[in-house]
């Protein structure tokens, strides 16, 4: 057999990866993992992410200074085991596997597709989700109450009345609301969603643009020419992606662009109401410390964000067309001239 | 790698050998350039979520997907065979159409299905102990069943028509087969074997998400190619045995390349996933002839 000598490399290649010291049966494993205040020094905190991108990646830094604040150092009496699907959801379910397998004392999963792959692999190791838009919705919990279950976490579920009256305040005689967004997206299709119930009770109607694509996004801004008055994004990786091009079609056609994202103000939106990616991983850090600390994932209620920041930038509202009143100018946390 | 892990991988592993069969029946035995399966992949997992949040047993969910990812493959052969596209072009053509049918189909980009039944209900413990090893088991039943259902074929009248219109098509019409009705359902059968897979990796999952089909082809391909180069073949019986095995070490690939910690001592990070497990399959790849090479130093 001229192939034995591959297969047997392939067969120890396999085998040496399953180191035996890390080998638990099943049984061993659940029971380990209800007496959670086993006297092990080091505590082990697993992170997953969908894909890595600058709000990810922001709550994952959050998440592991608040734990730094809290005393658990990383390499010292802390063990990060971070890992991401790369945008592949086979890959966040082969993921989620093997943090099953590790038992680490907390999973942190980031997204929704990383969370719900996580909570379909395990019931027993405390998994708290982050940057979910409704983890209602995705089952990952049954409601907004503490429950009872290996769930809680946070989710980056925007209030959506303070952004409609931004929006108010930005153009004082709104009559068409653009959104430009992916229709491939939960989060953003249930803004969408909850944009039309909001707005209709103003009168103000809802102009909406989809776009596939990261290339499709200017195509469906310049679409709203003559049908919103300015141009409203959410948190959709798509056209978060692609502001720069957004921010183009803003400046040619005079469609103002607010946003929900703090960072896209830097990239060309006029305004943004919105959460601090970074506070909302201090804020899921400290959740995973109550958990590290004894406390059961079950009994802490999931979280909303109620701290929302205005960023404002002079410049680009000059270039697209508007001027911002000084009551906007003066409630921004920062103004970018 | 924990057990639990390895488990995971085969379980990926033995949905993947499902889409690298239909992967075989159409780029191999039709030689028919397919892109259909990342849109037929999550048509069935898109039709499964929906059946099964209706009620609908899970079982006849499965069915239900696999029976739409027959109608996609069919219609990608419609389009070349009677509208004379070309055959790249049709499956482009159908699965982008796909990816907003799919959308139509669930009602949102994301079916969650946690907590729904599902084939494996009834067979997990309730507080999931076993669900590392059932789940894997009972894809593998799924898997075995196709194999051998594809084996029988290809052993049929019908089944060795289809063979010789992948060979030669002038010459098995010669003979006188009906190559586009061949090409039909061979088309059919493929994609339906991909639905299937979709329907299962739902299930394993947790939800059905728009974005699962992304990349579908590229790993069914990577599959049928592993298996063929480890177990060259000509028979049809080990032909599919290959890329089953192909699918399964690709996905082991993918465990070793997140669990190793010795290429997170030497620098590696997560954001190099992918980079290493194209380099773990291209050394699987080349395995044999880098033996050889030793081989033959060692003898002159």
């Amino acid at each position: 057999m001229k192939l034995s000598f591959a297969y047997s490399a392939l067969a120890a290649l396999v085998l040496a990866a399953c180191s035996p010291a890390e080998q638990k049966p099943a049984a061993e494993q659940g029971a380990s993992a209800a007496s959670a205040a086993a006297p092990a020094e080091v505590k082990t905190v697993a992170i997953t992410a969908i894909v890595e991108h600058p709000a990810l990646d922001a709550v994952r830094k959050g998440v592991i200074e608040e734990l730094a604040a809290q005393g658990y150092k990383e390499g010292e009496n802390l063990k990060i085991d971070f890992q991401s699907a790369q945008g592949n959801t086979a890959t966040a379910g082969q993921i989620a596997k093997k943090f099953a397998g590790d038992n680490p004392d907390v999973i942190v999963a980031i997204a929704t597709p990383s969370a719900q792959s996580m909570v379909a692999a395990t019931k027993t190791i405390p998994v708290v989700f982050s940057a979910v838009t409704d983890p209602v919705a995705a089952k990952l919990v049954p409601s907004w109450e503490a429950s009872k279950t290996n769930v809680t976490g946070l989710s980056d579920e925007l209030p959506l009345q303070p952004q409609i009256d931004l929006m108010k305040k930005i153009i004082p005689n709104l009559k068409s609301v653009g959104y430009v967004y992916s229709p491939g997206e939960v989060n953003s299709t249930i803004v969408l969603d909850q944009l039309k119930t909001a707005l209709d009770k103003d009168g103000i109607t809802v102009a909406a643009a989809p776009a596939q694509r990261t290339t499709d996004v200017p195509t469906a801004a310049r679409s709203l020419k003559g049908k919103a008055d300015l141009i409203y994004t959410s948190l959709d990786n798509n056209v978060v992606s692609a502001y720069e091009s957004l921010y183009k079609v803003a400046v040619e056609n005079k469609l103002p662009l607010v946003a929900s994202d703090t960072d896209s103000v830097k990239r060309g939106a006029v305004a943004a109401l919105g959460i601090n990616y970074h506070d909302m991983g201090v804020a899921t850090g400290k959740v995973v410390a109550r958990i590290l600390k004894g406390e059961k994932a079950g009994d802490i209620a999931p979280q909303r964000m109620d701290k929302l920041d205005l960023y404002v930038s002079k410049k680009n509202a000059a270039e697209q067309g508007i001027t911002l009143s000084d009551a906007v100018l003066k409630e921004a946390k920062e103004v970018q001239e | 790698m924990s057990m639990i892990a390895l488990f995971g991988a085969l379980e990926s592993g033995l949905i993947y050998a499902l889409v690298a069969l239909g992967v075989l029946m159409s780029f191999r035995i039709l030689d028919f350039p397919d892109l259909t399966a990342d849109g037929s992949f999550p048509l069935g997992g898109a039709v499964f979520a929906v059946c099964v949040v209706n009620g609908i047993n899970p079982w006849l969910a499965c069915a239900a997907g696999a029976a739409a990812g027959a109608c996609a493959g069919m219609l990608t052969a419609w389009l070349h065979v009677s509208l004379k596209i070309l055959q790249l072009l049709a499956s482009i053509l159908v699965m982008v159409a796909l990816y907003s049918i799919n959308l139509r189909i669930m009602g949102a980009p994301n079916v969650p299905l946690i907590g729904e039944p599902s084939v494996f209900s009834g067979l997990v413990a309730a507080d999931y102990s076993n669900q590392f090893w059932v789940q894997p088991l009972v894809i593998l039943g799924f898997v075995v069943a196709a194999k051998l259902l594809l084996d029988w074929f290809f052993s049929t009248e019908a089944g060795l028509s289809m063979r010789a219109t992948g060979a030669n098509a002038r010459m098995a019409r010669a003979q006188g087969v009906g190559t586009s009705r061949m090409i039909i359902i061979g088309m059919a059968i493929s994609n339906a074997l991909i639905a299937l897979a979709g329907a299962l990796f739902v299930q394993t999952q947790g939800g059905a998400d728009i974005s699962i089909g992304i990349g579908t082809i590229v790993v069914g391909l990577a599959a049928v190619i592993i298996g063929e180069t480890l177990i060259p073949a000509k028979r049809i019986v080990l032909i599919t045995l290959a890329v089953i095995v192909g699918a399964v070490l690709y996905r082991l690939f993918i465990a070793l390349a997140l669990g190793s910690d010795t290429l997170r001592g030497i620098g590696f990070g997560p954001q190099d996933l992918n980079l290493i497990t194209a380099v773990l399959v291209v050394l699987a790849l080349r395995l044999p002839y880098i033996k050889r090479y030793f081989h033959r130093k060692k003898t002159s």
